[in-house]
Formats: C-alpha cells, sequence, structure tokens
C-alpha cells in the first residue's frame, strides 16, 4: 500500500470515529467536538501555510474575520439565506487574502511576519472604527429568522444541536479532503520544496511567488471559512475574533499537533481545546498549566505529536 | 529508574503521557461531571472574569456571589433547597463565554446562569443562552438588553443600563458643573455609548458638546490627543476604560494643572484603583458616577452595613484588613442583588427544578420592583418586566480629602425612558 494510500484511509477512518462520536458522547462534549471541528478548519487552513510552506503568519485572525463579518454582515444587514451568506464569507476571506498575499509576501522570515501581525492589527482596528456597521467591540447579534436555512426543501435549524455538529462536520470532511488532494499533488510537492529550500525550487524554474501567493490564499480562504462558519453557527460577530491573541491560536493548535501533518491541527486543537476547558473549572492559573505544557511540548517533541510520531515511526503520516 | 530518566523523560514517555492525557481529557464521565440529582439543590452558573481584562472585577464579584449565597442558604436557601454556585471563568472573552455557557447547560445542568459583567462578553453569550434555553441574568451596565437585541431568557434586575445612567445626570452636570462639555472617550462601543446618550441629554438641558475625543484602544500614551480639548470647555467628561487608564488620567491632570474645567468620570475609570495615591491628587474636587458609593457616607443605610460586613468590605471600598486591595464597589452590588432578585423570581414560582423554568421567567417578569433591604442595599428598584431592565438611584461623587463624598442622588424617575422593546411578546 502506497503511503499516501494509507494516509486517506487513516482520514477516512478519523471522519468515521468522528461522526460516530455524536452518538456516543455526553450532549456537552458533542458540543465541545462541534466547535473543536470548526476551529480545527482554522487550524489547517494555518497549517498549510506554516507547516507546509514554512511561513509563520501572525494574523490569521484577519482572515477568520473577514469570513465571519463577509458572511455576518450579508446575513444582518440584508438577509441573505446562511447557504448563500457562508459562500460570500468563503469568497470575501478568499479576495482578502489575495489582496494582503500579494503586499505580505514581498517580505520574508521575520518582516513577513512582522507584515502580517500589522495588517491583522489594522484590519481589527478598522472593525472598532466602522462600529456603525460592525457593532465594534460589542458586536452583533444575528436576528432569529437568520438562524436557520432551507437547503432542497429541508429546513437546517442553527440553533439545534445535532444540526450544527453534522454542519461543521461536514465542512471538517470537505476541507480535510481537499487539504489531502491539495497536499498530495504537484502543488503540495512545490509547497514543501518552497519550505525546504526555496533558492533550489526558483532554479528549477518555479515561480516561488507565485506558489507562495497561492498556499497564502488557500490558507486564508479555508482560515475564513472557518470564521464564516463560526459566525453564523453562533450568531454572533464581533471585534475579538480579529484580535491577537486568535492569530496566536491556530499556531499553536498546529505546533501542538505538529505542523505540515494532514491531521496534526485536529489533534492539537482537540488536546488544547479540552485541556483548557477543563483546567479552567479546577484552576485560575490554567493558561500556566497551558504554558508549562508548551515548553515540554517545545523540548521533547518540537514537531508536534504527529510530527514527531512521523518521524519515529510512520514516515507516511505527513 | 534512573535520575536522568526522570529529569529527561525520552520522547515515547512524553507522547504515552501525553495520550494518557488526551484520553482522561476526552472520556466523558470523569472530570467536573459529579452532580446531584436535580430537584435537591439550585444550581447556579456564574461565569466570572477571573481572568483576561475583567480580571479585577471578576474577583470581586465571585467573592460577593459567594457571600451572598452563604447568606440565603443560612437563611434556608431557595423554596426549601440549598444553592450551590458553579463557578467558572469565561477569560473576559466572547468565545470562551459562549463555551461556558454550553458547559452550564449541557454539562452542569444548572437552572440559571448569572453575573456576567463586560457588554461585549454578553453580546455573544446571550443569543447562545436563549438558543440552550437557559435563565441568564446579566450585572452588565449593557444597554443592548432594553434596546431588545437580546431574547425573553436574558434579565438584568438590579443595574442599571448606560443610557439610564447618562441621562439622569446630565441636568445635574448641566446645573452645577457646566453646559460646554468635552467629552473624552474609548473608540468602540462601550464610549459610543456614552457619547450618543451624553450628547442627547446634554442639548435636552439647552448645553452642548463642544467637542468629543476617542482614543483607540491600543493607545498607551494621552498627551496629543489633549490639545485638541477647545478652551471654551465647562466640563470634561471621560469615560476611559481599560489597562492605560491610569496613564490616561496622570497625563490629564498634568495637562490640565490647577485651572482645568470641571472633570466628570465614571468610576469603571478607577474601580478597584486606590484614590488616595499621589498621581491622583489632581483628581481633588473632580466629581464621579458612582452605581454604589465607595465610601460609607455619613448617611450609611443600615443594609449598606450590612452587606458591606457581609462581603468583607471596609467603610474606604477596601477589603477588611488590607486597605490596597480596593474593591469594584460601584458595581459588584450587582451581583449580590441579582441573586436575590432571582430567589424572588424562584420563590414566587414555587420553583423546584428546571421543568419550572418559564414560569420561574414570567414570575420574573411580573416583578414590579424591590425595596431597599439587605437583599437590595444599593437601594430601591423599579423592574421593567417588558424590557427585562431595572431602573435605580445613581450617585454623583465629589473627590473630597482623597476621598468620595456623595454630592447628589437622582431620583428613580429621572432614569426612565420610553420603552424600546417588548419581550413579552416574545416566545420562550
Amino acid at each position: 500500500m502506497t503511503n499516501d494510500r494509507k494516509l486517506l484511509l487513516l482520514c477516512l477512518g478519523v471522519l468515521a470515529i468522528l461522526f460516530a462520536l455524536q452518538f456516543v458522547l455526553s450532549s456537552y462534549l458533542v458540543l465541545a467536538l462541534t466547535r473543536i471541528l470548526i476551529l480545527s478548519v482554522f487550524a489547517m487552513g494555518y497549517n498549510i501555510l506554516m507547516g507546509y510552506t514554512g511561513l509563520l503568519s501572525l494574523g490569521h485572525a484577519m482572515f477568520f474575520a473577514a469570513g465571519l463579518y463577509a458572511s455576518g454582515l450579508a446575513s444582518y444587514y440584508w438577509g441573505v439565506p446562511l447557504g448563500w451568506a457562508f459562500l460570500i464569507g468563503i469568497a470575501g476571506s478568499a479576495v482578502v487574502s489575495v489582496i494582503i498575499g500579494l503586499l505580505a509576501l514581498r517580505t520574508e522570515a521575520v518582516a513577513f511576519m512582522i507584515v502580517t501581525l500589522m495588517f491583522s492589527q489594522a484590519a481589527f482596528l478598522a472593525t472598532l472604527h466602522f462600529s456603525k456597521i460592525t457593532g465594534g467591540d460589542q458586536g452583533l447579534t444575528l436576528p432569529t429568522e437568520a438562524r436557520s436555512f432551507d437547503l432542497f426543501g429541508l429546513v437546517l435549524d442553527m440553533t439545534h444541536d445535532g444540526t450544527r455538529f453534522n454542519i461543521a462536520f461536514t465542512v471538517f470532511a470537505v476541507v480535510l479532503l481537499l487539504t489531502y488532494v491539495a497536499t498530495r499533488g504537484p502543488f503540495g510537492r512545490q509547497l514543501v520544496a518552497v519550505r525546504g529550500n526555496p533558492g533550489r525550487t526558483e532554479m528549477l524554474g518555479f515561480n516561488i511567488y507565485i506558489v507562495k501567493l497561492m498556499a497564502f490564499t488557500l490558507s486564508g480562504t479555508i482560515a475564513g471559512t472557518a470564521g464564516a462558519l463560526y459566525g453564523l453557527m453562533f450568531g454572533y460577530i464581533g471585534s475579538s475574533f480579529a484580535d491577537f491573541q486568535n492569530s496566536i491560536q491556530p499556531l499553536l493548535f498546529t505546533l501542538v499537533g505538529g505542523p505540515g501533518t494532514l491531521l496534526g491541527p485536529l489533534l492539537g486543537t482537540a488536546l488544547m481545546t479540552m485541556l483548557i476547558d477543563r483546567l479552567s473549572g479546577l484552576t485560575t492559573a490554567y493558561l500556566i498549566v497551558v504554558g508549562v505544557l508548551l515548553i515540554v511540548m517545545t523540548l521533547w517533541a518540537p514537531k508536534g505529536i504527529l510530527g514527531t510520531i512521523r518521524d519515529k515511526w510512520a514516515r507516511w503520516l505527513n | 529508574m534512573k535520575k536522568s530518566a526522570l529529569l529527561l523523560p525520552s520522547r515515547r514517555s512524553v507522547l504515552a503521557g501525553m495520550g494518557g492525557a488526551a484520553a482522561l481529557l476526552a472520556a466523558p464521565g470523569l472530570v467536573g461531571r459529579a452532580r446531584a440529582q436535580s430537584g435537591d439543590v439550585i444550581r447556579l452558573g456564574a461565569p466570572f472574569h477571573r481572568t483576561g481584562i475583567g480580571a479585577s472585577y471578576g474577583r470581586w464579584y465571585e467573592q460577593t456571589a459567594k457571600a451572598a449565597t452563604a447568606l440565603i442558604n443560612e437563611q434556608g436557601g431557595i423554596n426549601g433547597m440549598q444553592v450551590e454556585l458553579v463557578i467558572e471563568d469565561d477569560g473576559t472573552d466572547p468565545k470562551r463565554s459562549v463555551e461556558v455557557m454550553e458547559k452550564f447547560s449541557a454539562e452542569h445542568n444548572v437552572d440559571a446562569v448569572f453575573g456576567t459583567l463586560f457588554s461585549h462578553v454578553v453580546a455573544a453569550t446571550a443569543p447562545r443562552a436563549g438558543e440552550l434555553k437557559m435563565p441568564y441574568f446579566i450585572c452588565s451596565e449593557s444597554h443592548a438588553l432594553a434596546s431588545g437585541a437580546f431574547n425573553r431568557y436574558v434579565f438584568q434586575p438590579s443595574i442599571t443600563d448606560v443610557k439610564s445612567q447618562v441621562i439622569s445626570m446630565a441636568p445635574w452636570i448641566s446645573d452645577n458643573l457646566g453646559k460646554k462639555v468635552t467629552l473624552i472617550y474609548p473608540d468602540y462601543a462601550f464610549g459610543y455609548d456614552h457619547r450618543d446618550n451624553f450628547t442627547a441629554a446634554i442639548e435636552a438641558q439647552g448645553g452642548e458638546v463642544v467637542a468629543d475625543i476617542a482614543i483607540p484602544p491600543t493607545e498607551t500614551s494621552f498627551t496629543r490627543y489633549f490639545p485638541k480639548i477647545p478652551f471654551s470647555t465647562e466640563v470634561i467628561y471621560h469615560v476611559m476604560v481599560g489597562p492605560g487608564v491610569l496613564t490616561f488620567v496622570k497625563e490629564l491632570g498634568e495637562h490640565l494643572g490647577s485651572q482645568g474645567p470641571e472633570l466628570f468620570g465614571f468610576i469603571d475609570s478607577l474601580e478597584a484603583v486606590q484614590l488616595d495615591i499621589p498621581q491622583l491628587s489632581f483628581l481633588e474636587g473632580s466629581h464621579f458616577w458612582e452605581g454604589n458609593p465607595r465610601y460609607a457616607q455619613a448617611d450609611q443605610t443600615d443594609f449598606d452595613a450590612f452587606y458591606r460586613e457581609k462581603v468583607g468590605v471596609d467603610e474606604n471600598g477596601a477589603a477588611m484588613g488590607d486597605p490596597k486591595n480596593v474593591s469594584t464597589y460601584a458595581h459588584m452590588f450587582s451581583v449580590w442583588e441579582t441573586l436575590y432578585a432571582m430567589k424572588a423570581a424562584m420563590e414566587m414560582a414555587d420553583y423546584k427544578g428546571p421543568d419550572q423554568k418559564v414560569a420561574m421567567l414570567e414570575a420574573m417578569e411580573s416583578i414590579q420592583g424591590f425595596d431597599a433591604s439587605n437583599a437590595f442595599p444599593q437601594g430601591q428598584k423599579v423592574f421593567n418586566g417588558k424590557t427585562h431592565q431595572s431602573f435605580g438611584h445613581q450617585y454623583i461623587s465629589k473627590v473630597v480629602d482623597g476621598k468620595l463624598e456623595v454630592q447628589h442622588t437622582t431620583s428613580i424617575e429621572d432614569t426612565f425612558y420610553p420603552d424600546e422593546t417588548d419581550y413579552t411578546k416574545m416566545s420562550f
């Protein structure tokens, strides 16, 4: 069996388990898993850029927020049906990703980190400045009539826990398989080549600016997809989703799970989310515990959990 | 095991440990799920701001809630059932707060949730509370509730909203401090609430806003904004909040010197902060809004003395025996009073468990108000069942010898404004 086939089977197995979990877990854990799936999509988008292409962005909250606001504002002001609002969110984040990518990719390394951070901060402040439209820090609550939609005659109620889980699961599955396809083919190999040795890749005749821009756009669009889904699912859009902390979150999830591995973002998101959830009920110092764990990870598993497993035992797990 | 192995565990053991931890975290029923049977206790979810920008408030909100709960339980609980608090940290974060609301509903199975302060956190959480059909009693001053932005499950039975506060104080400011006002406020929604409501209120008094200066939340130095204050200004109205507020107040004092216009501020800027420190000496003689007077006044009520003692706060608004540990006294009464409002509604509905949630909410909507008492030490309340919002007295205090002395108490009627919504027409 080829390595790609092994990985595909693993992904399908994971999807089957995730789908089955809704029938096994308690209602709260199903709710938690719903959030984990959405945030995993965010982290998977981040992983395309950081894990596969080697570009460390500090501004991905901007793309999450682009999807969140594009879909949420369309629903709030124009009453756009949720399905269309979701697509508008994806399109909005794609446009923002291309524009920011065209500018930010003129820089490299530390400068790239700073530029993405600056753009993200500007976007965050813009959501506050245009508060008459965005609702600013207090945000906007989507009206009750925007909490359900008709899909080919089937009315889907976003306030229903089962519906929410299955929509989140569907989006997660599509993004996972899309990421699988994108990272296995020639495009995926170009990303890894840019990460490993950009100079040599250029000498081989590839336009690495275009490769990076495609990765940047795909990454930002997937992050925006998560944002659109989050806003429409929870019925609230606000500027806190565009702040710096929200840019750090997918970075941490990816680092813990394993940058450059397909399932690392899911694992990292699940572990970190549940860790914070459980510890916060036990101690106010839960962020210290999380910090210590990250230090431990950096010391003994710098490539993340799946990255370490890949290096030691399963080369196909990338 | 060798010492070196203990200090430097192998990757394999680290990964094995992580795997075990992951299983523990994911396994339902293992952590934090011990729960008494429905009906033997009343469980109240308390999502306090233990961390994040609201942490100084959260600490005192928690202390106040624990004191009120202990007292209610000493007095026999609610309908013969003891009250149990389930406290979670929402991190003053809208996203986390929604998660915590789900946790209260689906895991802790609480009867109601109460105590959120920061308005952006409330704005994110209230819709989810409605979807989960969870009674949610907020302590936030947000006008969003009374404007009709939320749903039938959300109430604010103790603290008044910003709109009430501003319109009731504008006449006093106009009559006593001046009619030409410069507003200095944070450049986001909380500041806009003040700007919009105060501008209308002062104009209704024949006054005017001669300048409004919005300061971005990321600002750390404020001196460049002060030259924008027009010379014609008679009153500076300031409502800055956040980590830079002490710098703001200090730089404002340095800019104005001793000949500046009158100052009127919201105590939100200086909650949990000592007033009698050298950096704030220029505030002497200036005025502040207080939701509840921090310093015990000459005409202190027995109710305030009782409440102060129970929550462990001295006559200066600081923790007993620790004068530097200043409370958030102007706001935290709302947690105490909200618990008693919930108790009143539950007793009216003879509440025994979650099956009677709707009856309890309808009872809350039927309540007309509360008299000043040990349960409502801040003062009398008028409750509007249609808008789910409470109305009460506001206090205008002056800094005298480094302490706040109440100069004026508004009537409750001063805080009224026409209803903007009617939640009773909304279905459960």
